[in-house]
């Protein structure tokens, strides 16, 4: 069996009994076992859970062979390393919390295991997902499926190129200003972050606050829609999920998409693009066009601001939450002669460089006399950018634009300057910063070395529907989701 | 009148590493007080381009989708156990988190 194959084909074959959730799991196991060690995708397998799982899922399917209460029965699914699971290491690949093991679920892996998922091992990212490579992981760097050179991007790298290398059949990540979308398109699968609200954040480690969602990773955008289906909803742990209706978000797949206007945000298609991904996205829109779409140029003015509204608000709020870390209560502690050296030398020894870049950056911008001039100017601007969404979407249906502006970089290619790596999330943080949904998709590779582009779509706020069935119709029309990296 | 004078009251130079590092209760070792302090630097001016917009009358977005007054009923429901809350400190004793000495 390959380990290549769409949650709705392995759910096909498994309803029909033509294989088992052992064999499945048992196949994806030695995958992992025969590359892991060289991409370090997953940074925790769980390999007596997952069989256990498993056979627990064939017992199910014994007895009920149309599970369909239980979308996701007896597959297997990694998660973020920042995503807690009960009795599991939740380090979010920090020493700070080399040594946690996670109290309680996560809402979204409640609903994984009610969903009959097999949780087969947590994924490697950016420490506490800060950064655009996971090269800033306390577990060491993924390495991009499509060439071990090349970085997977991040920070949910170890959830993209665990999909793209078959080591389970999807994946939850998290996106707080792109880390879903960048590593999708960087790894050639799809991935998808919800709206804000959307899903719960109730047990994922906080980065930033009003910017963080959980969501899927996939080879293909069924499967997203289909796992979406299992993690979305309002959940009263998480106090910013949105009490709004979730449709069943399959159902729109495979409509027509005759007259859906596609707007193309012109300061996103200028000067400074790989012109192979700007190639492959000028195809992708000629394949709209075809499809019946109606194309059209909108304006999105403050684009330019985005980057640095984002860096002062993630990084704010990022000062703010991860002041819990300080020796006491969890992690690693650095004793002192009194509780602030305790605090200073525990955090100081326990948060990598980027981690530590962050929470100075955050506390500056909020620190008395800069308030005004870095934070509350931020939170303006923000504004600015969510009424140019709001006038762009009186428009069109969905936006249309390269994920990111270049394929996946060379390891240590931008370690060493933060800034350059913050500019590759130029086309991803604007839904974040606004709260609309977004996907990236296969369209298309460079040459030398081959490596895959993305395409973003985002639409609005709540209308996963419909940003599902624009990305649905292009992929099914083309066949970029069909490579898979040797 | 405050909007415009911020710009030319500031510049990197008032990035006083040292001073932010202990406001964050982070011991930096001198070599990353040098290399974080250059390119966070670095950063802040990428940053002030944001003092060239108008922002006049602008009101502030804190959250993409504003909920106020998120409440549930009051009352006890199920929680962490002692064990569970504790199972993860870096010391602990007679069902308690272990500090350093605060008072003399």
């Amino acid at each position: 069996m390959d380990t290549h194959e769409s949650i709705s084909s392995l759910q096909a074959r498994l309803q029909q009994g033509e294989t088992t959730s052992r064999d499945i799991v048992s196949t994806y196991l030695n995958r992992i076992e025969a590359s892991n060690s060289e991409l370090n995708a997953l940074i925790h397998v769980d390999t007596d859970g997952a069989l256990a799982q498993a056979d627990a899922a064939d017992k199910a399917l014994a007895a009920n062979p149309k599970t369909t209460d239980k979308p996701l029965i007896g597959l297997p699914v990694a998660i973020k390393a920042n995503i807690a699971e009960k009795g599991q290491p939740l380090t979010c690949a920090s020493k700070m919390l080399e040594n946690f093991v996670a109290p309680y679920d996560a809402t979204v892996v409640s609903k994984l295991k009610d969903a009959g998922a097999v949780i087969i091992g947590r994924a490697n990212l950016d420490e506490f997902a800060m950064g655009s490579s996971t090269e800033n992981s306390s577990s060491g760097v993924t390495r991009n499926p499509w060439s071990k050179e090349h970085i997977p991007g991040g920070s949910s790298g170890g959830s993209a190129a665990a999909v793209s290398a078959g080591y389970c059949a999807g994946s939850l990540g998290s996106d707080t200003g792109g880390s879903i979308r960048q590593p999708a398109s960087f790894c050639g699968c799809v991935g998808m972050k919800p709206s804000y609200g959307r899903v719960s954040r109730f047990g994922l480690t906080a980065f930033a606050s009003s910017l963080d969602q959980i969501g899927p990773l996939t080879l293909g955008v069924r499967d997203a829609a289909t796992m979406l289906n299992v993690i979305a909803g309002h959940d009263e742990l998480d106090s910013t999920s949105v009490p709004q209706d979730v449709e069943d978000f399959t159902q729109t797949l495979g409509e027509d998409i005759k007259g859906l206007k596609v707007g193309l945000p012109k300061e996103y298609f200028v000067d400074g693009m790989d012109p192979q991904v700007k190639s492959a996205v000028d195809a992708a829109i000629v394949q709209y066009s075809k499809l019946g779409a109606e194309i059209e140029e909108v304006s999105l003015p403050h684009t330019d601001y985005a980057i640095a509204t984002y860096y002062i608000i993630c990084t704010a709020e990022a000062s703010a939450n991860l002041a819990r870390f300080d020796g006491i209560r969890y992690g690693a502690r650095v004793d002192g002669k009194d509780p602030v050296e305790l605090y200073s030398k525990t955090r100081g020894a326990g948060f990598g460089s980027e981690v530590k870049r962050r929470i100075m950056l955050g506390t500056y911008v909020l620190s008395s006399g800069y308030y005004d001039a870095y934070y509350l100017r931020a939170q303006k601007v923000r504004t600015l950018i969510r009424q140019d969404f709001q006038k762009a979407f009186e428009k069109v249906d969905i936006l249309l634009t390269p994920t990111v502006p270049t394929p996946a970089f060379k390891i240590g290619e931008k370690s060493m300057d933060p800034l350059q790596m913050y500019l590759t999330d130029i086309f991803t943080i604007s839904s974040n910063l606004v709260g609309n949904c977004g996907i990236s998709l296969p369209c298309g590779f460079s040459e030398n070395p081959e490596l895959p582009i993305g395409l973003q779509l985002m639409g609005k706020s709540f209308e996963e529907s419909k940003l599902l069935k624009s990305a649905y119709a292009f992929e099914q029309s083309t066949d970029w989701h069909q490579a898979s990296p040797r | 009148m405050k909007d415009v004078l911020q710009p030319l009251l500031m510049s990197k130079t008032d990035f006083d590493i040292h001073y932010v590092a202990k406001l964050a209760r982070l011991e930096l070792t001198e070599e990353e007080e040098g290399t974080f302090g250059r390119q966070i630097g670095k950063v802040i001016d990428y940053i002030e381009q944001l003092q060239q917009l108008d922002v006049t009358n602008v009101e502030p977005t804190a959250h993409p989708v504003p909920l106020t007054n998120v409440t549930r009923p009051d009352e006890v429901r199920k929680s962490l156990t002692n064990d569970e809350a504790l199972m993860n400190a870096p010391a602990k004793g007679n069902g308690l988190f272990m500090v350093p000495k605060i008072v003399e």
